[in-house]
């Protein structure tokens, strides 16, 4: 790679070597995370904070035991939360369980079968957290006011989806991830909709400065390929984005000269 | 007395702490985080932290999500 694509994605104040951050849930155990982690390259994880099994399987391992965060950027988030109220509250718990952690990932969803992200009340919770000292990353719809808006509000990065969490069904508006980035003054990351490696590419070639995804690698056949492919698509995307694409024509354009043919 | 954890009514004898509590559910040295009616209590107050009847606990953990 040349200097330029090894330029690091920063995140609020910190260098990060990884523009793919990944999820935590849906793998058949944290052994196969933390493979599928370490082939990915990520160094960014994200976690969900949920009441402890009490009684039962109580000598069950810990995920913090099996993927440390002395050695990964563990990201949690709010996920199950309807309301702002429950997010604020779920970041909260979560600094106090990570030892003062501040970096968050807010998502605030709005219904329970597109888990589109309910706008309103991620406002309302980014500008209490925010408040609160959080450094918060924030998962949002493809809308450029919105994205804008929760630049402003002091997000220290913003996270469109690509297409509803879980869908698998690529950047279905890039046109409007566009947009977003036109006006971005911090990182702009997918979230959500990534289904395989040329997804992550298309992100990472609109100009995109990284991409967060679960499912696209843990309910792949193979995860740990996939988390490699994963790896080599968001850096390809972005030495594409870097070198920056020819012109589109409608004709064709011979690559071989016309001049000095002897027939 | 009665206090309710993770929404479940449990059955507590009174002055008991919450650093005991823990290890009665055996959850002492767990990765946890504790709020008591709807506020964080830091680990560094667990064992001054004396319940009392109808507390409210939630105790969560991380545990994998995307």
């Amino acid at each position: 790679m040349n200097q330029q694509a090894q330029e690091k994605l920063t995140i609020a104040g910190i260098d990060y070597q990884s523009r793919l951050i990944i999820g935590s849930g849906k793998y058949k155990d944290f052994q196969q995370n933390l493979a599928a982690l370490e082939a990915s390259g990520a160094e960014i994880i994200t976690v969900a904070i949920r009441r402890v099994n009490m009684g039962q399987n109580s000598d069950e391992p810990n995920l913090l035991e099996v993927i440390s965060p002395d050695k990964y950027t563990l990201l949690p988030n709010t996920a199950g939360c309807y309301n702002a109220d429950d997010a604020v509250r779920t970041c909260r718990m979560a600094r106090e369980l990570l030892e003062g952690h501040k970096l968050v990932k807010l998502e605030v969803l709005g219904d329970q079968k597109t888990l589109y992200p309910n706008v309103t009340e991620t406002l309302l919770a980014a500008e209490t957290l925010v408040k609160d000292g959080f450094d918060v990353m924030v998962y949002t719809s493809d809308d450029p006011l919105i994205a804008k808006r929760l630049e402003e509000i002091g997000c220290v990065a913003v996270m469109p989806l690509g297409a509803p969490i879980g869908s698998g069904l690529g950047i279905r508006n890039p046109h409007n991830i566009r947009l977003i980035l036109e006006n971005a003054k911090v990182p702009i990351i997918v979230d959500a909709g990534v289904g395989t490696a040329s997804d992550a590419s298309i992100a990472m070639e609109l100009g995109c400065d990284g991409v967060l995804m679960n499912t696209a690698i843990a309910e792949a056949k193979n995860p740990l390929l996939m988390a490699s492919a994963m790896k080599k698509a968001v850096q390809s995307g972005r030495e594409a984005f870097l070198a920056g694409r020819m012109p589109r024509r409608l004709y064709a354009s011979a690559s071989s000269p016309i001049d000095g043919t002897f027939f | 007395m009665n206090i309710v954890v993770n929404g479940k009514p449990q059955a507590l004898e009174a002055q008991t702490n919450l650093q005991q509590l823990l290890e009665n559910l055996q959850l002492g040295q767990g990765r946890i985080a504790i709020e008591l009616n709807g506020e964080i209590v830091p680990r560094s107050l667990f064992q001054q932290t004396i319940l009392q009847n109808d507390d409210s606990l939630e105790i969560v953990q991380a545990i994998g999500g995307g």
